[in-house]
């Protein structure tokens, strides 16, 4: 990076740096590492799966017709941020602000679900402190839903941004930004529907 | 400006966004399918279940956050690829350790 900064002046006068590339590949960077860290929740789940101390176990618990829904929901919503973004490149506000806030209430129907479902478990007896099946269970579910949570307060003040100033460098740099973020969440979430509710209930 | 000429460049079309949208949806129900009418032994299962999954993750990073777009170095690549390697050996390392403690035990 220190190279890229030294190259900078230089760079300059070809006219290639772009200050707004830069900023991505940093967010990039980024969620590089939190894939680390979800790579970590992951293997600790595999590892203590069958630690379930005589307690219940997710297949009791589990109710996948609620799952199957939550996946749809936040796969239609990566949909409709890639909608967004092709609106903000047609240099339609009205249109990117629209798929923002549809973004937004698929995250925020997604987000419902999985906290009753996490309501529907503590009521079933199965809370983080059950076993170490469930505490690896919550974490890992738990730490990808507060990353859907920062995304929908993120967003929202994006769209608020975006009212206010209109499609800017800035604007469009941070909405390019909080699309990929959207979609690497979609991501891990396909995983986390794939290694702890698939296969637990399979 | 010259970089806005160029994003706009950088982000796909709508075909390519709904033809990611229908294989994700297809890759998503190919699953669901094959676990809820018990269709396979386990390991088939598994098998089918991962590849859907690893195939839903190339098809959103190919179709939804525009892997291949990046103008000259590919730095994000690199990163990307370091990132699956440090997830790989993560994740396998820990089952391939735990797998082996029957002495602790």
């Amino acid at each position: 990076m220190s190279q890229a900064v030294s190259h900078d002046h230089e760079h300059h006068d070809h006219g290639h740096i772009d200050q707004n590339k830069l900023k991505q590949f940093g967010f990039w960077l980024f969620m590089m590492t939190d894939v680390i860290l979800f790579a970590s929740l992951f293997a600790t789940f595999i590892v203590l799966r069958d630690n379930t101390s005589a307690g219940p176990i997710g297949a009791d618990l589990i109710e996948i017709n609620g799952i199957i829904v939550s996946t749809f929901i936040l796969l239609t919503s990566s949909f409709t941020s890639g909608l967004a973004l092709l609106e903000m490149n047609k240099g339609n506000k009205k249109g990117l602000i629209f798929w923002l806030v549809v973004t937004v209430a698929l995250g925020l129907g997604f987000l419902g679900l999985e906290i009753s479902e996490f309501i529907h478990l503590v009521h079933e007896g199965a809370a983080i402190h059950t076993s170490a099946y469930w505490s690896a269970f919550f974490t890992l579910v738990g730490t990808h839903g507060l990353h859907v949570t920062v995304g929908i307060v993120w967003i929202i003040g994006i769209c608020l941004q975006l009212a206010k100033r209109g499609i800017t460098p800035d604007t469009r740099r941070r909405v390019n930004i909080t699309s990929l973020y959207w979609h690497f969440l979609d991501v891990v979430w396909i995983f986390v529907f794939t290694i702890v509710y698939l296969m637990e209930v399979m | 400006m010259a970089s806005q000429h160029h994003e706009e460049h950088a982000h796909g079309s709508l075909k390519q966004y709904v033809l990611g949208f229908v294989l994700s949806i297809i890759l998503t129900i190919i699953p669901l399918v094959v676990v809820l009418n018990d269709m396979f032994n386990t390991t088939t299962t598994m098998v089918v279940l991962l590849a859907s999954a690893v195939a839903q993750l190339l098809v959103q990073l190919f179709f939804f956050m525009h892997i291949r777009d990046e103008k000259g170095p590919k730095y994000n690549m690199v990163a990307l690829v370091f990132a699956g390697l440090m997830l790989l050996t993560i994740v396998i390392g820990s089952i391939f350790v735990m797998a082996n403690n029957v002495l602790i035990q």
